[in-house]
């Protein structure tokens, strides 16, 4: 993974100090709040329900064991204990005091960590597929060009007051692991019909109060030209992007009402003026990055998944564990290991400081000290040598980190809502934790399939519904509590935003309506193999609408 | 309003005159690039400094034919989260080339100065008296930059190089 | 019937209180109650002088009925997370 250099260092010391120095500007009264909020948003400090949130970043989900451990000392000294990892692949904390701050930010400095970005209108994390560098299917490792991108993003003086947030995905893989469809911009690294390598790039995707899916602005990028095109895309936008209506600032409001062979001849003409200038990114800057990233002196092991294992696949539940957390590494005699952050009724994407040392210690001793957040919320370790999954398994079983949910029902993903958020119309926890235990027998979980269910507590869509399979959406009503339900979202290179299948139902009636869905998928499913978001498919919302609502 | 320009606090030897004002007969003036661009015929023939103030909206391009008749620039900062007039500021340098003054007005505050500076603006007309003191110290709070832009400060990327092209000798 | 009370975020450690009648609190039980216009108007100005004295980022209006507030939203800032009664000044309280 990436190390810093001295100057990497000098930088995140300038950077705490700086903010060190506004928080003190802040607390003596120099600065007000007006003037302070944007600063410590890029800061990644927010001010919620019941105390400030510091996100922290991960830079495309990637994490050594020492920075784990640093993330669960910061929990229990400075916070309650806990952290949640999100949707894009960062951290949050729930309870940091302002005149803590700072200090956090130069214990995250030790580990080379930092918050910057992680809020405000700027480049925000760049994210990535999680299985980066180990996935079987993938053409070129995304954590180089997402690490490129980041620096380059990194305190950018002309992109720092954007109109609103920018956020940046890229996929390295035939299959879109990383949703780039519904990113401001999404990068999918490819390799042209001539041989050359380089980038498609997709414009003007996003979830929220206008959920749409990207479009291609160039089919192929070739690799120099990467930052230079960001560029004159992000140049574009800071100077047309609207500001004027908060809810029609994303570059995705642009992209519509310019159309895009507007927007794309707009990007061309300012990019045609750039080409060739000081971001052109020269083979020895790629292969500098790239260095970081280089695969690990791995192990010459045979595959042994199908033999060599029968007495620990004896043992059924460790059998269902690989079957649904574990994902075929590229290298033979190794896996990638899911490890699920939805124990059954469980908060998603929680993590207690005692969990973090767990995973930590994990990582070290099965997987070269290196962990991913994905963008599930859940965590992965990208090197497990298949010989050690079995006593792996047995060592998250004792730390209540192996439930076998991975993809399935119960591998919720759901944003803070409103137990946290300050943005929030509804609660949305305490819906995935019923629905959850509704579906807490395994074995239902793995009749039903890949199934992915996504709940947001408002229409800012943190918990991605739009493009989950089933989507829930959290909107106040009267004072009460209501869920509208969507279906047939998807985030792979399908992607699809889902449909609203009717009137919303009370937060006591959501689990029923879920479980009405489930069953109606199962009892139409052409055959066990269709899962149900090809069943929605084909069958359309009529059958769904009609199981949920000829009752009423 | 303290102007800074040379990282200090300095008399400003111009004034901004607005739409509805006539245009005094001599002295440096700051007039609107609409009022330029429809006074045209007369104004080139002014012999006293012309400068001009540019919309956050509007385009360099619009003036760029005679960008070499204004002895300064001054871009708008309406708020300080409206950061358009970083754009044009880059552009002015980097693909204009124009060499005068160019200035920051309207809301701009100490936070973010240094953004500006690295975007070619080189004076600045700052909101509160204790940031036009602090300017100084405000942009050398931070010394390493990731990104090239219209300041003459060196990327990190430029400086690994030097500092492998050191360790090979 | 219903009543006002004026709620904000602390400053320095950004916690849920109430303007109570020696300062802030952060029991809602505790808050200065405002039933008239009057009343309401003094609160007001007591939270804006409070804002400009940095004792909290920002302050506004709530109604209370019957001992609680309201909106979800506030009775939810008053207690804590309702997923976890350990944390919040639901915690504290029922120590």
């Amino acid at each position: 993974m990436y190390r810093y250099d001295e100057f990497d260092h000098k930088f995140v010391a300038e950077r705490v100090s700086q903010f060190r120095d506004q928080v003190q500007r802040r607390l003596n009264g120099e600065l007000t709040e007006d003037e302070f909020k944007p600063l410590r948003l890029m800061n990644g400090l927010y001010l919620q329900l019941h105390a400030y949130m510091l996100r922290v970043a991960i830079p495309y989900g990637t994490l050594s064991s020492r920075q784990m451990r640093k993330l669960a000392h910061i929990a229990r000294v400075y916070d309650k204990g806990y952290g949640h990892f999100t949707t894009r692949q960062n951290i949050q904390f729930n309870w940091p005091k302002l005149v803590d701050t700072p200090d956090i930010l130069q214990e995250l400095a030790e580990v080379e960590m930092h918050a910057l970005q992680t809020s405000g209108n700027c480049i925000r994390n760049v994210t990535a597929d999680q299985y980066a560098g180990v996935a079987h299917d993938e053409i070129d490792d995304p954590r180089i060009y997402a690490e490129i991108i980041r620096q380059w993003s990194t305190l950018h003086p002309e992109f720092s007051f954007l109109p609103r947030k920018f956020k940046i995905a890229v996929t390295g893989a035939e299959t879109d692991r990383a949703a780039v469809k519904v990113h401001d911009i999404g990068i999918t690294i490819l390799i042209n019909e001539a041989g050359d390598p380089g980038f498609r790039i997709d414009v003007g995707g996003g979830l929220g109060r206008t959920p749409i899916v990207g479009k291609t602005v160039r089919d192929f990028l070739p690799k120099q030209d990467l930052l230079t095109y960001l560029e004159a895309i992000l140049r574009v936008y800071n100077m047309l992007g609207r500001r004027d209506n908060i809810y029609k600032a994303r570059i995705k409001i642009l992209v519509q009402s310019e159309g895009i062979e507007r927007f794309r001849e707009l990007v061309e003409m300012e990019f045609a003026l750039l080409h060739g200038g000081s971001l052109d990114l020269p083979k020895s800057e790629i292969a500098r990055i790239r260095a970081y990233f280089s695969p690990r002196a791995y192990e010459k092991l045979p595959d042994q998944l199908e033999e060599g294992m029968e007495a620990s696949r004896a043992d059924s539940e460790f059998d269902a564990w690989l079957a649904t957390n574990t994902v075929p590494h590229k290298v033979s005699g190794y896996a990638i290991v899911n490890i699920s952050l939805k124990p059954v009724g469980g908060i998603p994407g929680d993590a207690s400081a005692e969990e973090m040392e767990a995973v930590a210690d994990l990582a070290d001793r099965y997987s070269y000290g290196e962990i991913r957040v994905t963008h599930e919320q859940n965590l992965t370790l990208p090197d497990v040598r298949q010989k050690d999954l079995y006593d792996l398994w047995l060592s998250l079983n004792i730390s209540g980190l192996a439930t076998a949910n991975i993809g399935h029902a119960g591998d919720i993903i759901a944003c803070p809502g409103l137990d946290y958020c300050a943005l929030a119309n509804t609660r949305s926890i305490p819906v995935a934790q019923n629905i959850s235990r509704r579906f807490a027998d395994m074995r239902r979980q793995l009749e039903i399939g890949p199934l992915s269910i996504n709940i947001s507590g408002c229409i800012n869509a943190c918990g991605h519904h739009h493009i989950g399979n089933i989507g829930i959406l959290g909107v106040e009503k009267n004072g009460e509590e209501f869920y509208q339900i969507t279906l047939g979202g998807r985030a792979d290179d399908n992607a699809a935003i889902g449909r609203i299948v009717g009137p919303g139902f009370a937060f006591e009636e959501v689990t029923d309506a879920v479980e009405t869905v489930v069953n109606t998928y199962l009892s139409r499913r052409s055959h066990e193999n269709e899962s149900f978001v090809e069943a929605y498919e084909r069958l359309g919302e009529e059958p769904f609408k009609e199981a949920l609502y000829a009752a009423r | 309003m303290p102007l800074v320009k040379n990282k200090q606090i300095t008399e400003d030897s111009w004034t901004h005159i607005a739409d509805a004002e006539d245009l005094p007969f001599d002295g440096s003036v700051i007039i609107s690039a609409d009022r330029w661009l429809t006074d045209r015929e007369s104004l080139v023939h002014r012999n006293a400094p012309v400068g001009i103030r540019l919309r956050n909206n509007q385009s360099p391009a619009d003036v760029a034919v005679d960008l070499h008749r204004f002895g300064v620039i001054a871009l708008e900062f309406p708020a300080f989260k409206d950061g358009r007039a970083y754009t044009q500021a880059r552009l002015l340098r980097e693909r204009y080339r124009f060499e005068g003054e160019v200035r920051a007005f309207g809301e701009v505050l100490r936070d973010q100065l240094l953004f500006m500076q690295r975007c070619g603006i080189d004076a600045f007309e700052i909101h509160k008296r204790e940031d036009a003191e602090a300017f100084e110290k405000a942009i050398g709070e931070i010394t390493v930059f990731y990104q090239p832009a219209a300041d003459a400060r060196t990327p990190v990327s430029a400086s690994r190089v030097t500092a492998v092209a050191s360790w090979a000798y | 019937m219903t009543s006002k009370v004026v709620t904000a975020n602390r400053l320095t450690d950004g916690l849920v209180v109430y303007l109570g009648y020696a300062g802030w609190t952060e029991d809602i039980h505790l808050a200065r109650r405002a039933s008239d216009d009057a009343s309401r108007e003094e609160l007001l100005a007591l939270a804006g002088k409070a804002v400009s004295d940095n004792e909290v980022a920002d302050a506004w209006l709530i109604d209370i009925e019957a001992e609680r507030a309201v909106r979800r939203r506030e009775r939810i800032r008053a207690a804590g997370p309702t997923v976890r009664p350990d944390l919040g000044h639901q915690a504290t309280r029922s120590a």
